[in-house]
């Protein structure tokens, strides 16, 4: 049989010089397997039993606790780890109260052993590299997958219909069914390719891709847990359909959303990006420990990071050491400290948040901004962060919820600040302060705070220039009755100068209620310039009231300052709350084939798209390989570690990785363009010949054939009926739903129908709520956003079928559609017919199919029978495959 | 299609099917056949099962275990009095702070039945059936708020994206009928518990599994009607016209989930005529309803409980029902043990007491466990919201003790399992945790808890997590 093969191969010009080798036991592909299956689960990263792990090279031929290493290279017979496996007394063979190894098993890893026992890297570590003389005039992909196909002796399909190749195009690339008018164009001209180009160039195109990007953001219109309240995080998802649609480069794209706030002078834009790791849940529900619930969400960030980029499975190492990949545990912690450093801390207010304004209420600031310069004609301190310049025009006034950072104090959506937090059992060693780096200290004189304190156990301690800075004030706020006081302090320092205010709230009693107040606004008071000139309060009162009812309030990231830094430490077995030693930023060092550890967010982003870094590309590629066929190069699209699959492709992977990396510079449209132009993907998706030859299409014997998502059923469902209202961006909506879905305790949220055509947006759009998910969006596999989701588990179900046939929104499509048909039909039913088929389903009219529509309609009792007819074909398999 | 093409259709269809529940390698999607539907794809379980079915009566928000079933005589005498500090300290509560007051039993407890159970009046019907259930006194939990809580108690983790354990069940198991839904969730009380859909989420399983919502009031099962004006033999007929279609279009593609997808079309409109009438109460006898107390048309936790028997009959595997407003701080009367809970009492006893006697003299209990319970349990404190004593009556959170009762389904019937200690604050003598009653109704199903698991994301999942006993000593 071997023979066979090797000849084979010369004939196909494909050069023997490995074939020799087919002796040696490659590691990688025939005994980790073995040790991974077998021995890894007492031996590897959770167990290390009787001191022999099999995880890292250095652990598999150390010393362990016989006294000897477990392998001698070299020599197997002499190797506990081969006598083991073949002893005779069952409570020495190996693995321990299972079935033996299979006779194969044992051979291969004796000979393994015997020659020399080598250790090789997991493939995925190793930085991608081609070495392919691909002929001129065969495209790259094609290359790869006929070799494959060869070596299966498979052959490629036919190239697919025109029509079906078109329809196939312009779903994959903008979501949306295809065009008449493409087929005239073609016929006179126009080339496939620019063809493509235009598709690539439509608006469709980003909310097309937008869709895959938001299932791995866990992009959601809520909070999510109990009260599951409204998010504000739609400019997110519109940065995302934005920067799709521009082609912007995969690098810049992964930077922005890890870190797009610590560039050096970002845009507004970049500081939206950054909400998409602000897509984790914040629990609202009363009595809640926000700590808990902030780990929760940075040990999200964390996973999500390592899974959309690195195809890393990190929720393991949250407890011990990776069971099969070389990650330690200290790892976890290591990257975890890139997240923990950011000031958001599970507030139900989302601090810290991205305040824009609609261009109307932008203009009305605009006029009281240019009313107080002209009142106080003095100039103001200029804040960074503020794009709309609030902070700077209500100055000298301070809302709490502006600070730049704090401790243990929570805001309120009214900006006001307090230390009535979680668990007040436990105040000890907690420090509850915020920070205004930013105010000027010249000339400072007083400060005045309007708060709430019931008790008179409550003090404010007020430092300058910096947290541990000189204390300007220590008092303790009056005891009210139930009532707000005014708290007015001198500051009768010396000259200050410099910039910075650190307030901290201190119970002296350690008493609830009598240490609690709240702060609900602070006046700083200067000697000069004064800035309440005549009139100039009133002006600031009404900007304040402006943002509290007008402010469109983005969840976004920001790191916490020096002073406020957090310690990061291990979480003993994963406990958020026995802490375990200190660790400092790093990453795994099987992944880091760039020296250096990152030691910020920042760096941690650049890390990622380094062109070191032997995963991103390839796990990148994979995915929108993935999308385009259904299923990726490596099917584990979210584990490419050593328990995933291997690749069916691997020098088409790491050619298309390089390729994307360098040659394209992570331009996601060329890396596309270059797909969808090979025979490969333009194969017809017939199966032909013997159905079980490659079933699941893996060697890419035809074009691929898969039901629709979620999004492209109801998109296709409005274009083809006409209902369609293809409009970009803005906040969700909310289309026909069915009531009674949303019952969420201690919500008063409703589900309320989008008004006119908002009505038929696109599904992308549609309002998506975690605990109460829009049921056709579920129905059809999508996901509910609460986690990362690399791959959705396309499934067929009756319920489905219910839904296509009788959900009132898609039911009502049909009438549209069907009433349409007659139009166009001009009163013949077989030609009302034929243009609904042609419009459906974008190909001929099979006369079959019409003659079967032709029976239902006349067979019409009380409905109109187009109607039935458009039902029909909405649910067709034609009509809901791509094909 | 002639008779040739029609005889090698189905031996296609057959085939097909055989493929995809055995040897696809990425075919979770095409598990199309799977368990949500089909009299074939019943399972087999790791090892001979006791039941088959489960019915779950969740209440909602927490009921407190010592106004109902953890009689605690010194707690009566210590009503009133400061709570000592070595109780409080180290303790994580959701709104207790400050010094809180004990708070005795807010009802008389009384024993009942051959085995003596102790219940309190406020389940006078309830009480009758002592000897049918096994109480699980010494129940614990690890989370304190209610979303959590109710994630872990069906998710086996408090975190959102697991399966619930109706949809592990329905995955290990199959379904055993080929007109209804596998997993059915029913929900009365005006509310969604907490956690939302997600405590009948199918997580990371494909979504077959979820629970599937049936509704008392209204459209039964969302999208099972025909639109306005469509008559059942015009839905029948475009059905045979979308299934003529697809029958041609597999012809042509051979994609065998052109096939799956006709044989869920048959099975959409099987549903559509056996769903509204399993839900159909109205069919029930007089004497059924006084039993129950039902009222049809209403969306009751008494119509619910009559459901459930109805679905239990038509052989529903799992049947999941919440009972909203248990969440008595205190803080509202509704809210509170001195009038909303009482109510909430009211509205069950006669019900899930009706349910029992139901299914026994069915023959349904021997295969059906039926399991009471909320996701944690009250203190023995009043609580004292941010330092103050609320206005009504109540009592906060507590993960370490609280009672749930299961029956039936190969558990000992009139026994009290378990022990908390003299005030009722923690388990002293067989303590359950959530996961242990897990792996209990999953063994009595016919499943290992560690074997029945699903590969995602890297690693292998289950429903009990890392931990999980079967408690040995309720089975009978």
């Amino acid at each position: 049989m071997g023979r066979i093969i090797w000849g084979i191969s010369l004939f196909l010009g494909i050069s023997f010089s490995c074939t020799p080798a087919k002796d040696r036991i490659s590691f990688n592909e025939e005994v980790r397997p073995i040790l991974n299956q077998n021995c890894l689960p007492c031996h590897g990263g959770v167990k290390a039993n009787g001191g022999f792990s099999l995880l890292f090279e250095s652990e598999a031929f150390s010393v362990n606790n016989s006294g000897q290493p477990a392998i001698i290279k070299g020599n197997a017979r002499k190797s506990e780890l081969y006598q083991r496996i073949i002893h005779q007394n069952l409570e020495l063979r190996m693995p321990l109260a299972a079935d033996p190894l299979s006779e194969e098993e044992i051979g291969l890893l004796k000979k393994w052993i015997d020659q020399g026992a080598q250790w090789e890297d997991h493939w995925a570590y190793q930085k991608p590299t081609f070495v392919a003389n691909i002929p001129k005039e065969q495209h790259p992909i094609d290359y790869f997958v006929q070799r494959k196909l060869e070596e299966q002796g498979l052959t490629p399909s036919a190239k697919a219909e025109l029509e079906t190749l078109l329809r196939r195009l312009s779903l994959d690339l903008i979501g949306l069914p295809p065009q008449k008018e493409w087929l005239n164009q073609l016929q006179s001209g126009l080339t496939y390719e620019e063809l493509v180009d235009s598709l690539l160039d439509s608006p469709s195109f980003g909310e097309k891709w937008a869709s895959m990007w938001l299932d791995l953001a866990r992009y959601s219109d809520t909070k999510g847990y109990e009260k599951d309240p409204h998010r504000n995080i739609w400019r997110y998802r519109d940065w995302v359909v934005q920067a799709f649609n521009e082609d912007m480069p995969l690098d810049s794209f992964t930077i922005r959303q890890l870190a797009g706030d610590l560039l050096e002078s970002p845009t507004t834009n970049d500081v939206i990006a950054t909400a998409f790791h602000r897509n984790t849940m914040t629990n609202t529900e009363g009595g809640t420990d926000d700590e808990e619930f902030r780990v929760a969400a940075v040990i999200d960030r964390l996973n999500t990071t390592y899974e959309v980029w690195q195809g890393t499975t990190m929720s393991c190492v949250q407890c011990h050491s990776h069971p099969y990949d070389p990650i330690r545990q200290e790892d976890f912690y290591a990257s975890y400290s890139y997240f923990n450093q950011t000031v958001d801390a599970d507030l139900d207010i989302e601090f810290p948040v991205l305040e824009i304004y609609p261009p109307e209420v932008n203009a009305e600031m605009e006029e009281i901004f240019k009313d107080i310069e002209e009142m106080s004609g003095s100039p103001l301190p200029v804040f960074s962060n503020d794009p709309y310049r609030l902070k700077q025009f209500i100055f000298p006034l301070l809302m709490p919820y502006d600070a730049a950072d704090f401790e243990n104090v929570s805001f309120y959506g009214d900006g006001s600040v307090t230390n009535w937090i979680y668990n007040l059992q436990s105040m000890t060693g907690k420090r509850f302060r915020f920070s205004f780096p930013e105010i000027p200290l010249s000339g400072l004189i007083g400060v005045k705070m309007e708060y709430e304190s019931k008790g008179g156990d409550a003090a404010i301690e007020i430092r300058g220039k910096e947290a541990q800075g000189a204390v300007l004030n220590y008092s303790l706020f009056a005891a009210q009755e139930n009532g707000r006081g005014v708290h007015e302090i001198k500051i009768s320092e010396q000259d200050l100068n410099g910039t910075g205010l650190f307030f901290e709230i201190i119970n002296t009693s350690g008493k609830i209620p009598e240490g609690m107040v709240i702060i609900r606004g602070i006046a700083l008071v200067y000697e000069s310039p004064s800035y309440f000139a005549e009139g100039v309060e009133e002006k600031k009162k009404q900007l304040i009231n402006l943002r509290r009812q007008k402010g469109d309030r983005t969840p976004v990231m920001r790191s916490k300052s020096k002073d406020y830094e957090r310690h990061n430490r291990l979480f003993v077995r994963g406990n958020w709350m026995a802490l375990g030693d200190s660790i400092r930023p790093g990453v795994p060092a099987a992944m880091n084939l760039q020296g250096e550890d990152p030691m910020n967010r920042l760096e941690f982003a650049k890390w990622l798209v380094h062109p070191d870094n032997p995963l991103t590309s390839r796990v990148m590629v994979n995915r929108f390989w993935q999308e385009i066929f259904g299923r990726g190069l490596v099917a584990t699209s979210e584990d490419f570690g050593t328990m995933g699959e291997s690749p069916s492709h691997p020098e088409l992977l790491d050619y298309l990785a390089v390729q994307f990396s360098t040659t394209y510079h992570w331009s996601v449209k060329k890396l596309l363009k270059h797909i969808v132009l090979s025979q490969t993907y333009q194969q017809a998706s017939k199966i032909v010949g013997d159905e079980q030859a490659d079933p699941d299409n893996k060697w890419l014997s035809r074009g691929p054939r898969m039901r629709l998502s979620a999004e492209q059923i109801r998109d296709q469902i409005l274009a083809v009926s006409g209902l369609l209202y293809d409009s970009i961006g803005g906040p969700s909506v909310m289309p026909y739903q069915p009531e009674g879905i949303w019952q969420s305790v201690y919500s008063g949220a409703q589900w309320t129908l989008s008004e006119g055509r908002n009505a038929y947006r696109r599904a992308l759009y549609t309002y998506q709520k975690r605990t109460a998910p829009y049921p056709n969006m579920i129905t059809f596999d999508a996901p509910s956003r609460e986690f990362c989701v690399s791959r959705r588990i396309t499934t067929n179900t009756p319920l489905q079928a219910l839904a296509l046939l009788n959900d009132p929104a898609f039911y009502e499509a049909a009438e549209h559609f069907g009433n349409t048909m007659e139009i166009q039909g001009g009163g013949d039913l077989e030609a009302a017919l034929r243009y609904g088929y042609r419009q459906a389903l974008f190909q001929e009219p099979d006369e079959e199919d019409i003659q079967i529509l032709l029976d239902l309609c006349q067979q019409a009792e009380g409905e109109k029978p187009l109607t039935l007819a458009a039902n029909v074909l909405f649910n067709l398999d034609g009509f809901l495959t791509k094909e | 299609m002639n008779l040739l093409d029609e005889a090698l259709f189905e031996r296609h269809q057959l085939a097909t099917r055989r493929h995809f529940l055995k040897a696809c390698a990425t075919g979770l999607g095409s598990m199309a056949m799977g368990s949500l539907l089909g009299a074939t794809n019943s399972k087999i379980p790791h090892f001979i099962p006791k039941a088959k079915r489960v019915i779950f009566l969740h209440m909602a928000g927490a009921p407190s275990q010592l106004e109902l079933f953890d009689y605690k005589p010194l707690l009566k005498e210590l009503n009133g009095k400061d709570c000592p500090p070595s109780l409080l300290e180290g303790k994580r509560f959701a709104f207790i702070s400050g010094i809180p007051q004990m708070l005795g039993p807010q009802a008389n407890f009384a024993r009942h039945g051959q085995s003596g159970a102790w219940i309190s009046d406020l389940l006078p019907n309830f009480s009758k059936m002592a000897d049918d259930v096994c109480f699980l006194k010494a129940m614990h939990t690890d989370e304190f708020n209610h979303a959590p809580a109710q994630l872990l108690f069906y998710s086996g983790s408090p975190r959102l994206g697991r399966p619930s354990m109706g949809s592990w069940v329905t995955y290990g198991l199959g379904s055993m009928n080929e007109n209804l839904p596998s997993f059915v969730v029913l929900v009365s009380g005006g509310k969604t518990p907490s956690a939302g859909k997600s405590v009948w989420g199918s997580g990371f399983l494909p979504s077959i599994y979820q629970g599937v919502q049936c509704r008392s009031k209204g459209e039964p099962v969302l999208f099972a009607a025909n639109p306005n004006g469509m008559t059942v033999s015009e839905r029948k007929k475009t059905i045979e016209a979308i299934n003529q279609i697809n029958k041609k279009k597999y012809q042509t593609f051979k994609d065998p989930e052109t096939l799956t997808r006709i044989g869920q079309y048959e099975m959409a409109f099987k549903m559509q005529m056996s769903v509204p009438e399993a839900m159909d109460i109205k069919q029930e006898p007089d004497y059924i309803h006084e039993m129950y107390g039902t009222e049809p048309g209403k969306a009751s936790f008494a119509n619910n409980c009559l459901l459930a028997r109805r679905l239990a009959e038509r052989d529903v595997r799992f049947i999941q029902l919440f009972h909203w407003g248990w969440d008595s701080h205190g803080a509202s009367s509704g809210e509170s043990l001195d009038s909303g809970f009482l109510q909430r009492c009211k509205e069950v006893d006669q019900p899930m007491s009706a349910l029992l006697k139901d299914l026994k003299q069915r023959g349904l209990l021997d295969d059906t466990i039926v399991v009471w319970g909320g996701e944690f349990g009250r203190t023995p404190m009043l609580e004292n919201r941010n330092g103050v004593a609320n206005p009504f009556v109540g009592r906060d959170h507590q993960t370490d003790a609280f009672t749930i009762w299961m029956a039936g389904g190969g558990i000992k019937g009139g026994l009290s399992f378990g022990e908390t200690d003299e005030i009722g604050y923690s388990g002293v003598k067989n303590r359950v945790h959530v996961h242990d009653m897990q792996a209990t109704i999953l063994h009595n199903l016919g499943l290992n808890h560690e074997a029945l698991t699903y590969h995602f994301q890297g690693r292998d999942f289950r429903l009990t997590d890392t931990a999980g006993k079967v408690v040995k000593e309720i089975l009978a």
